[in-house]
């Protein structure tokens, strides 16, 4: 028997909310984030919008012990995590050690703490690189950091697969309780907004040099033009459905009913890319039909190349316009590791709600034969929700998330 | 009994030991390939020594465009996936390429082309706002190390699941730890994996002089690598890969595939205590060997060598010694331990997958291979260590760990398939 | 430039840059005989504070200057002679 495995705690950030409940209330209505780049002085970029947190002090929710150590992204991780377990309602103590565990996504680590000791290194010299250096910027430090500062010992983990990262993490902590653990914290968090990020994210050569933050990012539109890169994400306790049950869980989200992730052939192949094929395997792992899902949110990548695959994947499970599909990340730019944890928070709240948030901005193109939620939230009864998250290099994962009764 | 999984090919690249032969020779004599480093002007730094391959992209059958866009840690590890597929006999062309996956560890990315990078877009750190017209497109790449498992995936034609896994100095036990999960679920039949890192480079021997964790032995460097003995005094920096073909064994059996090993058992474990440091006990080190010993159905009796991770920090060794007596009992006074990082240095997030394959080595020869520069041994790390001479010894099971920053110890047991489910 | 002194302030503000410090921790109060440990500066925290101090004094510390001098008075002491010998 394989165990079913539910979500009991959330703690989102992004930059049109901190916390679940302003979250949802931002981005039920589409709360626009997208603005010009405050953190450092983009004018001589090609590029200058972003979807940043602006209302964040990590000393305001964090001991003074760690802000030296930590760059910004696993502050907002940190922070993020205690949400979580007060939302779950788990107190050190109430689970055994060895039984929890921490699975993070990543995608560019703490770039920024990265940024500052490169720039000691070679305008001062190596003895004025810091001693956090060594675990501050690398991947795994959200999942280190986490699990030291709530006492998990248990099987953790880090991926990095770009912005499909983050169903893949939340795939390997569903495996770990299935194989035993009691309780995964599991999601992802970037923030690269810094002049070092900025540049090797232009350097991708996909993010939109629009300079009007409701034109920007605009998947699925005639005018697409690239994307906006955000900061943020969201992390969930992840535990066993009888386990959780057993304690008294308050809160029982949704499950994450079905997995399913390819690499697309290598590019000029001609192949067909795998992303029909994760999203196939997603429902068929959930035991779902197509006509069972309720909601796609999509990754949305801004790009006409992206969007043109993401859409003929969908036409072909779902048939044209078979199902309703939003990206509500046109409010906050592209999250990167973080952004498929927060769609899978949206879709959770999207049940609970009865309501699909929308694509804002967005003008669908009459080439794409999508059922695509713009203008405002449409009222639904959403019952299984389909997320799908793609990364730079054809990354392609999907997850099926469903209600529990 | 679930799906089984075992290794069908092989790829390494090791300092002084490119490619599976020549690295089994230079562990099975005892060799070391620690020296002063040659990369870069090592004068500023604390530490100057390093185990550096003598890697020629080029000879190994990269094209140029490959080699301009790959991090020379992406190029080890596509140079070790294809030697391992080449190795297997597998031809992919065979089977529906989203049953095959991709896991590649690394715990440093690309940091040595970004460190290159950022030289040239900062103008040597003169600037803040970096200049992006300097940058070249596969800066993105570097940026997001997932680039990685992608090219391994294009090179071998393995369309599944693929991604990377970073989990510091653990990761290339984790990256095939979480392979064999993939198959055994059923998610895959066939997963490329292993692990990579480049990080020689100024920013990395940086931080880690800022935390005295390498050894600043510069006058002698050949030995400067002194795993578990009582003058050790750091870690010496290294580099490479190894990669893996596994499948499940019932469908390898019918190809009739040379079976090196089957992976019977992992586990890892945080110890939540602190990002760099190790609470002696070794208990969660422990925990991790005691719940791989489960998983593999194997008795600690059975386990008949220890590939350790052996870094050659004060505090890692000790740590360790204690970790395989608390999981292991009596036996572990009664087993071969050894460390090949007293010989190819410590490769961060590579290191665990060419620990596998020294692991596997060990086994197909009935050889262990020795801990190099042993001469004096901790009083405090009191177990039978192999100094110095490879030995003889009949090899049907391997235990195999790693200890990282962040808190990890994972811990895999490889063994002889027709011996460990007896 | 000559004979800098380095004072108790000097290692406090040089802590709280580096290392934060702990919660339930005052570094106001009394603390130069009390050990680094129990003021909750583990050893790398020191290690950042060390290289801090190095930098902007200009002296260099050896490799267990922080094991030797366990406290803040000792190490206070030790950083001055450190500053002398080099003046």
């Amino acid at each position: 028997m394989t165990a079913k495995v539910v979500i009991t705690g959330i703690g989102v950030a992004t930059p049109n909310g901190l916390g679940v409940d302003d979250f949802w209330a931002a981005t039920r209505i589409g709360k626009n984030a997208i603005g010009p780049v405050t953190r450092f002085d983009a004018a001589q970029y090609p590029s200058r919008l972003a979807g940043e947190i602006h209302s964040f002090t990590a000393e305001d929710h964090l001991p003074s012990r760690l802000i030296p150590q930590t760059d910004r992204m696993t502050r907002l991780a940190l922070v993020a995590a205690d949400c979580a377990f007060e939302d779950a309602g788990v107190k050190p103590g109430d689970i055994p050690e060895f039984d929890m565990g921490v699975v993070t996504a990543s995608t560019s680590g703490g770039f920024e703490f990265g940024q500052n000791e490169l720039k000691k290194l070679w305008s001062q010299g190596s003895q004025y690189v810091s001693a956090y250096q060594s675990f501050a910027w690398f991947y795994a430090v959200n999942s280190g950091q986490i699990s030291i500062r709530n006492g998990m010992r248990g099987p953790s983990g880090v991926v990095v697969s770009d912005q499909a990262g983050g169903l893949d993490a939340i795939a390997q902590a569903r495996r770990q309780i299935r194989k035993g653990s009691k309780l995964i914290f599991s999601g992802g968090f970037d923030a690269s907004i810094c002049p070092w990020g900025w540049v090797a994210q232009i350097a991708g050569g996909r993010m939109t040099t629009s300079d009007q933050p409701e034109r920007a990012y605009l998947p699925f539109d005639a005018d697409a033009s690239g994307y906006v890169p955000g900061e943020g994400g969201a992390l969930m306790i992840l535990e066993d459905a009888e386990a959780a049950r057993a304690r008294g869980a308050a809160n029982i989200y949704g499950e994450i009913a079905g997995y399913g992730a390819t690499i697309d052939p290598k590019p000029g192949s001609g192949r067909e890319s795998g992303l029909r094929r994760a999203i196939e395997t997603a429902l068929a792992d959930a035991d779902l039909a197509p006509g069972q899902i309720d909601v796609v949110f999509a990754d949305a990548a801004g790009s006409p190349d992206l969007d043109r695959v993401e859409a003929d994947a969908l036409s072909a499970v779902f048939g044209p316009g078979g199902v309703p599909v939003t990206a509500p990340k046109t409010m906050t730019g592209r999250l990167y590791s973080g952004a498929a944890p927060v769609d899978v928070v949206s879709a959770v709240l999207a049940m609970r709600e009865g309501l699909i948030p929308p694509t804002t901005n967005v003008t669908l193109a009459p080439e794409y034969d999508i059922d695509l939620v713009t203008g405002q939230a449409r009222t639904a009864s959403v019952r299984a929700a389909l997320v799908i998250a793609r990364g730079q290099g054809g990354f392609n994962s999907a997850v099926v998330v469903r209600a529990v009764d | 009994m679930g799906r089984r999984v075992v290794i069908t090919g092989i790829g390494v690249l090791a300092p002084g030991g490119i490619g599976t032969k020549n690295f089994w020779s230079l562990l099975s004599e005892g060799r070391t390939a620690t020296r002063g480093i040659t990369f870069f002007d090592p004068s500023p730094f604390r530490s100057k020594v390093a185990a550096e391959a003598d890697f020629d992209p080029e000879l190994h059958g990269l094209t140029p465009q490959e080699i301009r866009r790959m991090d020379r840690a992406a190029q080890f590890g596509v140079v070790t996936a294809r030697e391992a597929l080449a190795d297997s006999g597998l031809d992919l062309a065979g089977f529906d390429p989203h049953r095959a996956g991709v896991t590649i560890g690394s715990a440093v990315g690309a940091t040595t082309g970004l460190d290159n990078e950022y030289r040239v877009v900062s103008n040597d750190g003169r600037l803040d706002l970096v200049d992006h017209t300097y940058a070249p497109s596969h800066l993105y790449n570097h940026f997001v190390p997932s680039s990685f498992a992608a090219e391994v995936a294009w090179a071998t034609g393995a369309e599944g699941p693929a991604t990377v896994v970073s989990t510091g100095c653990t990761s290339g036990i984790d990256s095939v730890g979480h392979a064999v999960e993939l198959i055994r679920e059923g998610t895959a039949d066939i997963m490329i994996t292993g692990a990579t890192d480049a990080p020689i480079s100024p920013i990395t021997m940086a931080c880690f002089d800022a935390i005295k964790a390498t050894t600043p032995r510069n006058d002698d460097p050949e030995h400067a690598s002194r795993p578990f003995d009582s003058t050790r005094n750091g870690f010496v920096l290294g580099e490479g890969s190894a990669c893996f073909v596994l499948e499940e064994l019932e469908s390898a059996k019918k190809r009739g595939a040379r079976i090196y090993a089957e992976i019977a058992g992992y586990a890892s474990r945080c110890n939540a205590f602190h990002m760099t440091g190790l609470r002696p006990d070794g208990r969660e080190m422990a925990e991790a060997i005691t719940v791989a010993l489960a998983e593999a159905r194997m008795n600690p009796e059975s386990i008949d060598y220890i590939n350790a991770h052996g870094s050659g920090t004060k505090q890692n060794d000790r740590h360790e010694t204690a970790a395989f007596k608390l999981s292991l009992g009596e036996h572990a006074y009664r087993t071969p331990v050894s460390s090949i990082k007293s010989m190819v240095g410590h490769s961060l997030g590579a290191i665990g997958s060419i620990e596998i394959a020294a692991s596997v080595l060990a086994m197909e020869n009935n050889v262990v291979p020795p801990t190099a520069n042993l001469h004096t041994p901790d009083p405090e790390c009191d177990l039978d260590y192999v100094p110095l001479t490879a030995r003889d010894h009949r090899t049907d099971a391997v235990l195999t760990v790693g200890s990282g920053f962040g808190g990890f110890q994972s811990a895999m047991v490889l063994a002889r398939p027709e011996r460990s489910m007896a | 430039m000559s004979h800098q002194e380095f004072a108790l302030n000097d290692l406090k503000r040089i802590l709280l840059e580096g290392a934060g410090a702990d919660e339930g921790v005052d570094l106001d109060s009394d603390i130069l005989d009390t050990d680094f440990e129990e003021l909750g500066y583990e050893s790398l925290a020191l290690l950042e504070t060390g290289g801090r101090i190095e930098r902007e004094y200009g002296i260099a510390f050896d490799d267990d200057a922080f094991a030797e001098n366990r406290t803040p008075r000792a190490l206070v002491a030790h950083v001055n002679g450190l500053l002398q010998s080099a003046a």
